[in-house]
Parts: structure tokens; C-alpha cells; sequence
């Protein structure tokens, strides 16, 4: 290439031209009668496994629930984007999806900090995401008409952690960690402003995104020997937390957000995290008996449990396929901005409860459930106990 | 005269094919490697000029308008390109590893990012922020003062240090930035953490162009500027002192360098362009937070730098726009097509691709893809896709 | 302030900081060996590192499936699972300097660095790759050996594991080898040569080549030791788990003067100890306003500080400039 750069790339280009245009002109005759479903979120790098869940609990809903718009004589597909957890990523990739006439909805994102860009381009063409995991309340506190979200906020869950805290656990004293994280890190700072309202005297407030040696953070915390431990994060980080914490000697009971809702939590954590509780909006599977099946179904199709925010995705696909259904019933086909009104009139009971979303695009009240890790087997996870159940609204600010 | 027809013919063909099949990535590509060879292209300088013009300042913002995503990765293009300019200096020219460069962009999105949301008035209190719309201009000036600023800052402490001490330095700069932003939202909320800072206010648009083609021609004008000053510097004295060090420092110094001086000039340098463009950055972003200054992003510009050919101003341009549209566009392009494949059911060798593990999935292994490539093109093509010419003769003795 | 508590705590966090320590410097050895031999940074190192965990983890979870892991013998599963370990992360190591490094040896410097984070980004998403299809997991965690799970309690403050004992006593033991290999046998002194002067070592009829496999081999073999350790240690890997400690590591090689093999040793169980105290410390004596997240700033800020003093690290030695 070093000696003839220019017929090289003379040549090279004509070839391309070659293969470009009769494959332009296939894909411009594609997409009559197709919608669309698009999920981003990263699929690679680090915070994979989390994605993929997000991708897969809406490929299961996507194949579960397509039925009755096939029927209509529509072609459903699912096209997942990896956004790489970064935001320059999800907001060409954002671009990209708003170019597809075919999409109708996005699915995502992991990352409130890619979802915020992200929202900003799918907003200008109307095109509704419905977040399955963006617990930040930014994401809809903007009033963005086509931002929605199936999860509930920070500033409700930390409060339903620190009301457990104090009536139910008894606890005088508590140690709150979280992952440096918007999600850890909003968790983590709700339930300590609430706790302290409350009484309980935080005897520490220590951010790390250290992911395996937890030595040095729990030795202080061994030394203070507070009631109990808030961790505000992901089970991925959470589990070997809580395990060598139990195994230095720590006893204070330990207690976290829907991100500890995997049973790769006692994969990881083992005994140490038998007996320690979680909020969550999803029922306990033994409850719900959708919810039992949506597990199942996804054990089955994918070979593992799922990841927490899977079930929310789930839903999420069902709330926008419900959506696309009522705006595709005239025989006309569905518009984005049809689809993104229809949400709002959605009333979904789903597996991670009854949705169904106030002006801003929040669920208009959330039921989250406490509920009881029960034993030191993954499978066995379905069977976790329900402690409590706390309704509560999201503030409307 | 064949190559000026070919060239004339490349653009106003491949134009029309974007036009045509606004979706088609090929197409895309296909127009990409038109100005390509307008470059290498042996026709005399204003015809070259003039097709650039015509396909950067008309063609390329029309195609914007029928399909937004290739404006984004066009934006995105530029503004790597200016990164890599910037790096290419203090690693091209005066030869000084720099493995943390993303922290001069980061100080260049945070300032205006802080002055331009209502972040500023939890720093000073009251009521004065955001900045109305029109501070944004003279905050570009702003950023690449506080960048190149940041630059000396770095410079100083690590003056006597040599190759990889350094490298090791300015990636410890580099995340110390990074935590910094992070952790920064106590004692005094000045970045607000994880969360990020948004909303982040836009400057006016000129001529009421529509947002995405505003920045784009706002980028496009500062990589110009960009370009002209690395073009004058590397005529310079200092851009010659600069390729001195970098041959040989001790010899420069007894030619009469003035050593700390130049090297000092170089991170401003390199560090002012970086900051002009986080300026740019945060605004189109409207949201920014830490995720998009890791080690990563440094790494990501160096690659830049060296696949282009090192020390080579085409080089960086052609270097950045490889691995961006590599990566935003290529590799996605590529794992959308084979999930189109999947779902329509094809076959290949009898192994119909319905039934491909989710485990594989395309959408998964885009950086791996990535660092195939990197590999090959270090062995194959060691000098760069092009290289400055001294170094080319150098590598082929 | 809590003055008995910050006394309290300060045997703990210095065992704490000194396991940290051993695995940073095993891991700082490859780093170390390959820049000594060949200028430049592995940038793959901390890939080739984790690849030693997951060998480990493998071989852990079939002697489980096969119910042997409660009859054997413990120790003979530790040097099972870190022989396995070394072996694994000795052969990518080979391997990778045979097809990505030994084309460039040639090259500037920094070609081979872009090839290593190629290979870097290559083998992460291999990782992925290989475990998703076999385990369809991303985490794994190493399965518990309750023996090594035991405490001694040795004050009301302070206690040490079987499993640190563990680590600490088969570091030492790999640091003394790699020492006695490097110092006392041809093979070391063939691979000192070659560190000096590749021209000279090979006209004295040594196979550079051959040296340099060697040296990526025991360099290899050392960060997978250290990812069995870390394993065992730690409890839970994925592919991207190499990343930060191999960071850290390359930290640690040249905070004790980069090429120079007790620097790294040094330098690893400065940059434990470092880290230790801060994520310990540092909250308790600011009141909170600054935590353990501040550790890595802490860190590389006396890293900076004594590169400044110490240009070629702590044991680094002035050498004359090279053109």
C-alpha cells in the first residue's frame, strides 16, 4: 500500500462500491410492516452481565408477547445495541435507532449517565424509551413527554430501606457503603438523609468502586460494630463485600436495594448473606405466580437466572408491546408519537407489580417488597421471604 | 487529470448514494473513502480544496438532515480528531508518553459544564447560574485556558522524569482527575459526583441552524483552526526543538533547547485543544459525568495517534476517524446485519442462525473485533496508515 | 477523634496492606522482567494475570463437580490449582509474545504498546467469550475450602486467615525462587545479559530469542500464581477482574524502579500498604469528608511525589540516558 496509496485506494473503493450499493438498495426495500423494539445497553466491557440481562428479559417478552401484532400482519423484531456503558456510544447509537423509521420504542438504558444523553436525541422525534433500570431521579424529573421508566427512584428506595431499618430491624447504628455509582451512590445517600431523620446514627458513609479486596474498608467498620450495613450497589460488589466482611468476624445484619435481587448473590456471598434483606419492586416468586413463570421461562431459554433489572425489561417490553397494540387496532400503522401517548394510558400488571405512570412517566405508586435471602443455594433464590410490603408514592415535586 | 475526473466522480457518485440509501453504512463508508482519495488523490490543490469544501460544508449537512446518525459520528469524528491533534503533539512530536490525556478534556467539559447549569450556585450560592446561552463562546477560551493551565500543572512535577516514568505519571494524573470528579460532590459539591452535572445550557445557534448541524459546523470550524495551528507549530522553532527532544534530549539541550520551556509547551499545547473540545463536549452532550473520562478514553486517543502515524497530522486525522467510525459505525453496522441475518432465519452451511446461543451473539465481541485489529495493523503496517516521511525512510531502512 | 479505635485497627490494616502488597508485587514482576528485557510495557500482563485465576477457578469447580475437593487434601489442592495456574498463564504469555510482540521487536516502542492493549481488549472479551459458552456465567466465585476460611485470633483486633497465611507464605516462596532462578543459574544470568545488552548477549552465543520466551514464561508463570491467590483470596473473578490490579501492578513495578526485580517486590508492598491505610484511615481522621475512595489519588499522589525525588524509583538505579 506504502508505494501506489492512490490506485490502491482507488481500487479498493470500487470494490466497496460494488458490494455498497446493491446491498443499499436491499436494505431501503426492507421494513414494510416491521416495528421495531431496541434495547440498548452495554454488552460489553465490565457491566455486561447487568446488559445482557436487560437485552434478554426483552427478547423473552419481545418472542412472549409479539403474537397479537403479528396476527395484525406485522413482523416484531428485536434489535439490541451495545452502548458500551459510555455515553458518546449510546447517543450515536441513539442516532442511529431515531434514523429507523421501523423503531418504535427503545428499551434502556443500564446507565443513567448514558440514558440522560441518550434521552435527549430520542425526545426529539418523539420516540419513548422506557427504562428498565435508571433509578436516578433526573431521568423524568426533566418532564420529557417520551421518558418513562418501570423501576422506582432512589429517593423512594432508600426511604423504604431506612423505614425497614428503623421499624422492623430495631437498629440503633448503621454503616452505609455504596459503589460510586449514580445508582449506589443516590440509594445510598436517600437512606442515610432518612435514617439520620429518623434517629439511627450513621457511623459511616464510605464510597469505593474497589471490586474484589474489601479488607481494608471492613476493619474500621469490624471496629465500630454498627447494627446494620447499608451497601447501596450491585450484587456483583455487594457479594464478596458481605462475604469477607462475615468472614473477618463482622455480625451487623446487612441490608440493600433491588440491585441485590440475583441469586448470583448467594452464588458469590454463600452463607454470609443468608438472612440479610433486600428491597425490591419485583414480588417474590413464590407469591406471583408470573413471575415464578417468567423465571422459569428464562431459566429455560437462556440457562441461567435472571439479573436483576431483567424482570423490569420484561415488563417494560410488555408496557410498550400493550402500547403499540391500542395505537396499531385502527389498522393504520403505528406512529412514534401514537405509541409515546399510548404508554401514558397503559395500565400493565406485570411481574414486578401494577404499573402505571404519572404525568412525568414515573410509576404512579410503587409497592416495594422487603424481602428475606433463605438460603445459601442459587436455586433456591425464588423462595426468598417476603418481610414486608411498603406502598409508597413518588414525590411529585 | 484521470485522478481529478476519478476524484470529482467518487464524491458526487457516493454522495448520491447516500442520498439514496440514507440507512446503508457501506454507502456511508463508501463516502468516507471518496474524500479519502480526494486527499491522495495527484490533482492540483484548489480542485481538492474545493471537493472538500463542497463534500464537508454542503454534502455532508444535507446527508445530515436525512439521516442525523451520520451528522453524530461526523461530530464525533471531529472532535477526536481535534484530541488526537492535541495528543499527537505531546506524544508525536515531542515525544512524551502521555498515558492520562482524557483529563484535559475533562477539565475542559467541567468548566463549562459547572458555569453553564445551576451547579455553579451551590459553589458560590445564589442564584447568578446558568450562564445565559451566549457565555458558551468566550467559555471556549475559557476551557482551553484552564486545560492548557492543567497542562503546566502536569508539566512541572514530572519535568525530569524519562519514557514510561512519565507514561505511569500522567496515567496517575489522569484518574486522580477522574476520582476527583467523582468525589468531588462533598465537603463542597463542586462536580456532583457520579451523578454528573446536568442540565447543561447550549449556546445560541447562529443563523437558526438546527442543533446537530450547529455543532457540527462549530466542530468542523475548530478542527480547521486546530489543523492550521499544528501546521504552523511543526514549521516552527519550538516544533523543531519538539522533534529535537524527542530524536535525542540530550543532544537538543546541547544545542541550546531550552528544555524545561519546550516541554512545558508541549502539555500546554496539547492539553488546550483537548479542553476546547470538552467545552464543546459537555454543551452538545447536555449531561456529563465521570464515566466518560476513563482510562479507556486516554488509551482510545493514543491508539489514535499511533495507527495514523505518529508525529503526522493526516496521520492523527485519518487515525481518529478510523477508529471512531470503526467503532460507532463499522462494528455496530456489522452486529446489526448479522442479527438481521438471525432473524430472518438464514442459514449458513445447514446451521440456521435462529438458533445461535445468546452467548454468541455478535453484538458482544466488538472490541474484541477491535483489538484483532489493532494487532494486525501494529505487525502489518508498524509506521502508521500516514506516517510522517522521515519515519516512514526510517522504518524501512 | 477516636484515638484507641485508630490505634486499634493499626495491626490489621498493615497485615491487610501486606497480602495486598504480595499480590501487587507478584503481579509487578512480569510487568518488570518483560520492560527489563524488552523496553517496553505488557500492556496484556494483567489479562495473562487473570487468565491464572480462571485456570484455578476451573480446575476447583471439577474436582468439585467430581465430589474430590472435601477428599483430597487441601494443600495438594493448592499446589494443584497453582501449578495449573502457572502453566496456564506461562503458555498465553509465550504465546502471546510469539504471534503480537516478536514482529515489532524491531519497531519504536510504543508499536508493541498499541498491539498489547490490542491483545489486551482481545483477550478480555476471549475470557467472556470461553466462560459464557461453558459456564454461561460472567462471575465466577471459587468454590470455599472451610480449612481455609479458619481465623486466628491473635489479639481482640487483630486476626489472620489460613488463606492469607496462605498467600503470604507461597508469595514469599515464589519471590525467593524467581530470585535464586534470576541470580544463581545460567539461565538468569543469560537473562540478565540479554537485559543489558541484546547485541552483546547474542554474540556471546546466547539464543535472545530463546531468552525472551523464558523471560515471558516465568513472568507469565508469576502472574498466575498471583491469579490463583487472588482467587483464593478475594473469592470472586470475571474477565475484566485483571484490569485494575494489573494497573496497580505496573504501578507498583515502577514505583520500585522499573526493569529492576527486587524494585518490584518493594514497590508492590509499598503500594499495598499505601492503599491499606488510605481506604482505612483516611475517612476516620478527616471526620468523613474524605473517604476510601480517595485511596488511588492518595496513591498515585506519593507515587508522583517520589518520582519526583527519585526519578528512576525507589530502587532504580541512574543509569546513563539511552538514545
Amino acid at each position: 500500500m506504502s508505494r501506489y496509496p492512490v490506485r490502491v485506494t482507488a481500487v479498493l473503493l470500487a470494490a466497496l462500491a460494488l458490494v455498497a450499493l446493491p446491498a443499499g438498495s436491499h436494505l431501503t426495500a426492507q421494513g414494510k410492516g416491521t416495528i421495531k423494539i431496541a434495547t440498548q445497553s452495554p454488552l460489553s466491557g465490565g457491566q455486561a452481565a447487568l446488559g445482557e440481562g436487560i437485552k434478554l428479559g426483552t427478547q423473552l417478552a419481545v418472542e412472549k408477547f409479539k403474537g397479537n401484532l403479528e396476527k395484525m400482519g406485522y413482523k416484531v423484531e428485536l434489535v439490541p445495541f451495545d452502548d458500551q456503558a459510555k455515553p458518546d456510544v449510546g447517543v450515536a447509537n441513539a442516532k442511529n435507532i431515531i434514523a429507523d423509521k421501523d423503531i418504535l420504542v427503545v428499551i434502556g438504558h443500564l446507565n443513567s449517565g448514558v440514558a440522560i444523553p441518550s434521552s435527549e436525541v430520542y425526545k426529539e422525534v418523539n420516540l419513548a424509551m422506557i427504562s428498565p433500570a435508571n433509578t436516578n431521579p433526573t431521568i423524568t424529573d426533566r418532564g420529557y413527554a417520551s421518558v418513562y421508566r418501570v423501576c422506582g427512584r432512589d429517593d423512594v428506595q432508600g426511604v423504604v430501606g431506612s423505614e425497614f431499618a428503623h421499624a422492623t430491624l430495631k437498629a440503633k447504628t448503621a454503616f452505609v457503603i455504596h459503589d460510586k455509582t449514580t445508582y449506589g451512590q443516590g440509594v445510598a445517600e436517600f437512606f442515610k438523609a432518612d435514617a439520620e431523620k429518623k434517629g439511627i446514627k450513621v457511623l459511616g458513609f464510605e464510597g469505593t468502586e474497589e471490586k474484589s479486596n474489601f479488607d481494608p474498608i471492613i476493619t474500621p467498620i469490624k471496629a465500630k460494630n454498627p447494627d446494620l450495613i447499608y451497601f447501596g450497589g450491585i450484587y456483583e460488589q455487594a457479594g464478596p463485600f458481605f462475604k469477607q466482611a462475615r468472614e473477618k468476624g463482622v455480625k451487623s445484619k446487612f441490608l440493600g436495594p433491588d440491585g441485590m435481587d440475583s441469586s448470583d448473590l448467594t452464588k458469590i456471598g454463600g452463607k454470609a448473606v443468608v438472612g440479610m434483606h433486600y428491597t425490591s419492586v419485583a414480588g417474590p416468586v413464590s407469591v406471583y405466580p408470573q413471575a415464578k413463570q417468567f423465571a422459569e421461562d428464562y431459566k429455560k431459554k437462556f440457562g441461567k437466572n435472571p439479573e436483576p433489572f431483567a424482570a423490569q425489561a420484561y415488563d417494560a417490553t410488555a408496557i410498550a408491546v400493550k402500547a403499540i397494540e391500542a395505537t396499531a387496532k385502527g389498522g393504520k400503522a403505528p406512529t412514534r408519537e401514537a405509541v409515546t401517548a399510548a404508554i401514558r394510558g397503559v395500565r400493565h400488571t406485570g411481574i414486578t407489580g401494577s404499573v402505571e405512570f404519572d404525568a412525568k412517566g414515573d410509576p404512579k405508586k410503587a409497592l416495594y417488597f422487603v424481602l428475606q435471602v433463605v438460603s445459601d443455594n442459587p436455586e433456591k433464590w425464588g423462595d426468598n421471604k417476603e418481610v414486608k410490603r411498603l406502598v409508597i408514592a413518588a414525590p411529585s415535586k | 487529470m484521470i485522478h481529478g475526473v476519478l476524484a470529482v466522480a467518487m464524491v458526487a457518485l457516493s454522495a448520491w448514494a447516500v442520498a439514496t440509501f440514507p440507512r446503508s453504512v457501506l454507502v456511508f463508508l463508501l463516502f468516507q473513502g471518496s474524500l479519502l482519495f480526494t486527499y491522495l488523490a495527484r490533482i492540483p490543490a484548489w480542485l481538492r480544496g474545493a471537493l472538500f469544501a463542497v463534500a464537508l460544508l454542503v454534502l455532508m449537512p444535507v446527508i445530515g438532515y436525512y439521516n442525523g446518525y451520520y451528522l453524530e459520528v461526523a461530530t464525533q469524528v471531529g472532535i477526536f480528531v481535534a484530541l488526537a491533534l492535541g495528543l499527537n503533539i505531546v506524544v508525536g512530536l515531542a515525544g512524551l508518553l502521555d498515558l492520562g490525556y482524557v483529563a484535559f478534556f475533562a477539565v475542559g467539559a467541567y468548566t463549562w459544564a459547572i458555569f453553564g447549569s445551576p451547579q455553579a450556585n451551590l459553589i458560590f450560592g445564589g442564584g447568578a447560574f446558568p450562564l445565559a446561552p451566549g457565555w458558551f463562546y468566550p467559555f471556549l477560551l475559557v476551557g482551553l485556558l484552564v486545560a492548557a493551565g492543567t497542562g503546566l500543572l502536569l508539566g512541572l512535577p514530572v519535568l525530569r522524569l524519562h519514557g514510561d516514568y512519565l507514561a505511569i505519571v500522567t496515567l496517575g494524573f489522569g484518574e486522580v482527575i477522574r476520582v476527583l470528579a467523582n468525589n468531588l460532590d462533598k465537603p463542597i459539591n463542586i462536580t456532583n459526583g457520579p451523578k454528573g452535572i446536568t442540565p447543561i445550557v447550549r449556546p445560541p445557534m447562529p443563523f437558526g441552524l438546527p442543533t446537530s448541524e450547529a455543532f457540527y459546523f462549530l466542530v468542523l470550524v475548530i478542527v480547521a483552526v486546530v489543523i492550521v495551528v499544528n501546521r504552523r507549530l511543526e514549521d516552527s522553532h519550538i516544533g523543531r526543538a519538539w522533534e529535537a527532544i524527542r530524536e535525542d534530549q540530550l543532544a537538543a539541550q546541547a544545542m541550546g533547547v531550552p528544555l524545561v520551556r519546550a516541554k512545558l509547551l508541549a502539555f500546554a499545547c496539547g492539553a488546550s485543544f483537548a479542553g476546547v473540545m470538552g467545552v464543546v463536549f459537555s454543551a452538545k452532550q447536555v449531561f456529563i459525568n465521570p464515566e466518560s473520562f476513563t482510562f479507556l478514553e486516554s488509551i482510545g486517543v493514543l491508539a489514535m495517534v499511533i495507527l495514523g502515524g505518529m508525529g503526522s497530522i493526516p496521520g492523527a486525522v485519518i487515525g481518529a476517524t478510523v477508529v471512531t467510525v470503526l467503532n460507532l459505525q463499522v462494528l455496530k453496522g456489522l452486529s446489526l446485519w448479522l442479527n438481521e441475518l438471525k432473524n430472518a432465519g438464514v442459514t449458513v452451511l445447514g446451521y440456521s442462525l435462529t438458533d445461535l446461543p445468546t452467548q454468541l451473539e455478535p453484538a458482544k465481541y466488538e472490541r474484541m473485533i477491535f483489538g484483532v485489529i489493532l494487532i494486525l495493523m501494529m505487525i502489518f503496517r508498524p509506521q502508521g496508515i500516514f506516517p510522517v516521511r522521515r519515519r516512514a525512510r526510517e522504518l524501512e531502512r | 477523634m477516636d484515638y484507641p479505635l485508630l490505634v486499634g485497627i493499626f495491626p490489621q490494616v498493615l497485615l491487610d496492606g501486606i497480602i495486598l502488597g504480595f499480590m501487587y508485587a507478584l503481579i509487578a514482576l512480569g510487568y518488570t522482567m518483560v520492560y527489563g528485557v524488552l523496553e517496553f510495557i505488557n500492556f496484556a500482563h494483567s489479562e495473562i494475570f487473570i487468565v491464572g485465576a480462571f485456570v484455578g477457578v476451573e480446575i476447583l469447580l471439577s474436582l468439585k463437580g467430581a465430589g474430590l475437593l472435601e477428599t483430597l487434601p487441601w494443600p495438594l489442592v493448592l499446589v494443584l490449582i497453582l501449578v495449573a495456574g502457572m502453566a496456564g498463564s506461562a503458555a498465553l504469555a509465550v504465546s502471546v509474545e510469539r504471534i503480537a510482540y516478536r514482529p515489532l521487536r524491531a519497531a519504536p516502542r510504543l508499536i508493541p504498546l498499541i498491539s498489547a492493549i490490542g491483545v489486551s481488549f482481545f483477550l478480555q472479551d476471549l475470557i467472556r467469550l470461553v466462560e459464557s459458552v461453558w459456564r454461561n456465567a460472567f462471575n465466577l466465585v471459587y468454590p470455599t475450602m472451610d480449612v481455609l476460611n479458619e481465623r486466628f485470633e491473635l489479639t481482640s483486633t487483630l486476626d489472620v486467615s489460613v488463606k492469607s497465611l496462605v498467600v503470604i507464605v507461597a508469595a514469599l516462596l515464589m519471590l525467593w525462587a524467581l530470585h535464586a532462578i534470576v541470580n544463581r543459574t545460567k539461565v538468569g544470568t543469560a537473562i540478565r545479559a540479554v537485559a543489558e545488552d541484546q547485541a552483546a548477549a547474542s554474540l556471546m552465543g546466547i539464543n535472545v530469542n530463546r531468552i525472551i520466551s523464558l523471560t515471558f514464561l516465568i513472568g507469565g508463570a508469576m502472574g498466575g500464581a498471583a491469579g490463583v491467590l487472588f482467587g483464593v483470596q478475594y473469592g470472586l473473578i470475571n474477565p475484566y477482574s485483571g484490569f485494575i490490579p494489573g494497573l496497580k501492578a505496573f504501578t507498583a513495578a515502577v514505583l520500585g524502579g522499573i526493569g529492576n526485580i527486587p524494585g518490584a517486590m518493594v514497590g508492590g508492598i509499598v503500594l499495598g500498604l499505601l492503599e491499606a491505610f488510605a481506604a482505612s484511615y483516611l475517612s476516620l481522621l478527616t471526620g468523613g469528608a474524605f473517604g476510601a475512595e480517595y485511596k488511588d489519588i492518595f496513591a498515585f499522589s506519593v507515587l508522583i511525589l517520589i518520582l519526583i525525588f527519585r526519578p528512576k524509583g525507589l530502587l532504580g538505579e541512574v543509569v546513563r540516558e539511552r538514545a
